[in-house]
């Protein structure tokens, strides 16, 4: 029996394309409450291992634990669906292109998958989706359709559309690397909020003030291991590994 | 002798009642080859292979032969297995069928052409594959080939004449058999093509309310 103590847990987890390694026996453990930001080059595997923790990319090998129960356990196909639907539920996902469904308004994108999945009524779906827009700054574009809304809107409904779900765990990818700089801010001041309520996150990002602030705990991954993990201030500003090192200089170079 | 329109008042009713009929099977068949285009489009694309092989058999049977043919033989033909439809019904389903399989094409590729990102966040939300299909991907594509589904509607309208050839009355059968009666095949074929114009136009009208409605909603 493996140790559940953890709240999220990947052990050894393996993934190759054909030939290609795209990641490399990678363990990690988060716990509950806690923020981790995953940070690298592009290519280093980051967003795939994010990926693998909802199964969206399977891994090859290893395992994913959330809250005590294998997220990408061995089942009968038409079990692990059943499975995997569920777990799915508990982990919210936020893409870098937001991904809202256009042809439904911003009430609608939130409703939609609580009703469907958790037999709420549409007064109880309405409620939630007004709660969670509300948190999220959108309630007064709760009518609007994705197209009327900015990238920042966007993302901050995409935000309020995962939390309807009640997710255990929150998982983001490169959240606002398609924004414009200056609506960078109202998503990370979104993600802040989410911090302060103690949710569980795991976020790949590439802005380092960003996870400077907010997180716990960084990993540094690069060509599929993570080279280098420990807290932020660790990490930004006395890092043991070369390549830790010259990643942040010239991604800070990058920045300026 | 030229054209005299005076004598097609007495035969109106029979002219309004062949309409009637017309406008009744295109309906019905136009929507048994909407929904019946989206439930093809995905067996086609996600359908288990028993299903999908034999579906893309019965495509090429629709896609590949005449539709005059396809009504005999859903009239005609099935008789002889004991199934015996009545004319109007084996005309939408003959009618309905062939559009649903051309429908199905243009539904087949807007799916393929929804951004994979949409299922991906369906997916990720807890929803299985049907559902996402349902809920996010399937109205999406549909909503992106209205238009061309539109022009199949105009041409189903047009290729509902050809179900006069297994005996319903419509439109068409009707002016032949007016027709028949008077001697005057000008006028009332000209009346029946006026009729099949004014019936296009309401189509179109019901196209663009739809297309305004939707497009509203993007």
């Amino acid at each position: 029996m493996t140790d559940t103590s953890d709240f999220v847990r990947i052990e050894h987890a393996q993934k190759s394309f054909g030939k290609l390694e795209v990641l490399k026996d990678i363990s990690l453990t988060v716990e509950r409450g806690q923020i981790v930001a995953i940070i690298g080059p592009s290519g280093s595997g980051k967003s795939t291992l994010l990926r693998a923790i909802n199964d969206l990319d399977a891994l090859t090998g290893g395992e994913i634990w959330l809250d005590g129960v294998q997220v990408n356990k061995t089942l009968p196909h038409r079990q692990y669906e059943k499975h995997i639907n569920e777990m799915r539920q508990q982990i919210g996902m936020v893409f870098q292109h937001f991904n809202l469904f256009p042809h439904l308004t911003v009430r609608e994108n939130v409703t939609m998958a609580p009703m469907l999945l958790k037999d709420l009524s549409k007064a109880e779906a309405n409620k939630l989706a007004e709660e969670q827009l509300d948190h999220v700054g959108m309630l007064e574009r709760i009518e609007y359709y994705p197209s009327q809304l900015s990238g920042g809107q966007k993302q901050r409904v995409a935000i309020a559309r995962a939390l309807a779900m009640k997710p255990k765990l929150m998982l983001f990818d490169e959240a606002t690397s398609a924004l414009d700089p200056e609506l960078v801010d109202e998503v990370n001041q979104v993600m802040k909020k989410l911090a302060e309520d103690h949710m569980t996150m795991i976020i790949v990002t590439h802005e380092m003030d960003f996870a400077a602030a907010v997180c716990d705990r960084v990993l540094f991954m690069d060509q599929g291991v993570v080279v280098e993990e420990g807290p932020p201030e660790v990490v930004f500003k006395n890092p043991v590994k070369d390549r830790t090192r010259e990643f942040l200089r010239k991604h800070i170079e990058g920045a300026k | 002798m030229g054209l005299d329109f005076s004598i097609v008042p007495k035969y109106m009713d029979v002219i309004l009642l062949g309409c009637a009929w017309t406008i009744g099977i295109t309906v019905a068949a136009a929507l048994l080859s909407f929904f019946g285009g989206i439930v093809f489009a995905v067996i086609a694309l996600y359908g288990p292979w028993l299903l999908r092989q034999p579906f893309r058999l019965f495509a090429w049977l629709f896609m590949g032969t005449p539709l005059l043919l396809q009504l005999f033989l859903i009239y005609f033909g099935l008789v002889q297995i004991g199934i015996d439809l009545p004319a109007f019904v084996a005309g939408i389903i003959g009618l309905g069928l062939h559009f649903a399989v051309y429908n199905s094409e243009l539904i087949q590729t807007a799916i393929l052409a929804v951004d994979k990102g949409q299922m991906e966040a369906a997916r990720t939300l807890g929803l299985s594959r049907g559902e996402a299909l349902r809920k996010v991907v399937i109205p999406q594509a549909v909503r992106a080939v209205l238009p061309p589904i539109g022009n199949n509607m105009i041409a189903l309208l047009k290729d509902s004449a050809l179900v006069s050839v297994i005996g319903v009355s419509e439109l068409t059968l009707s002016a032949q058999r007016v027709i028949g009666k008077t001697y005057r095949p000008f006028e009332f074929y000209l009346l029946a093509a006026a009729c099949y114009y004014v019936i296009n136009l309401g189509m179109e009208w019901v196209q663009r309310r739809i297309e305004r409605r939707i497009s509203i909603s993007r």
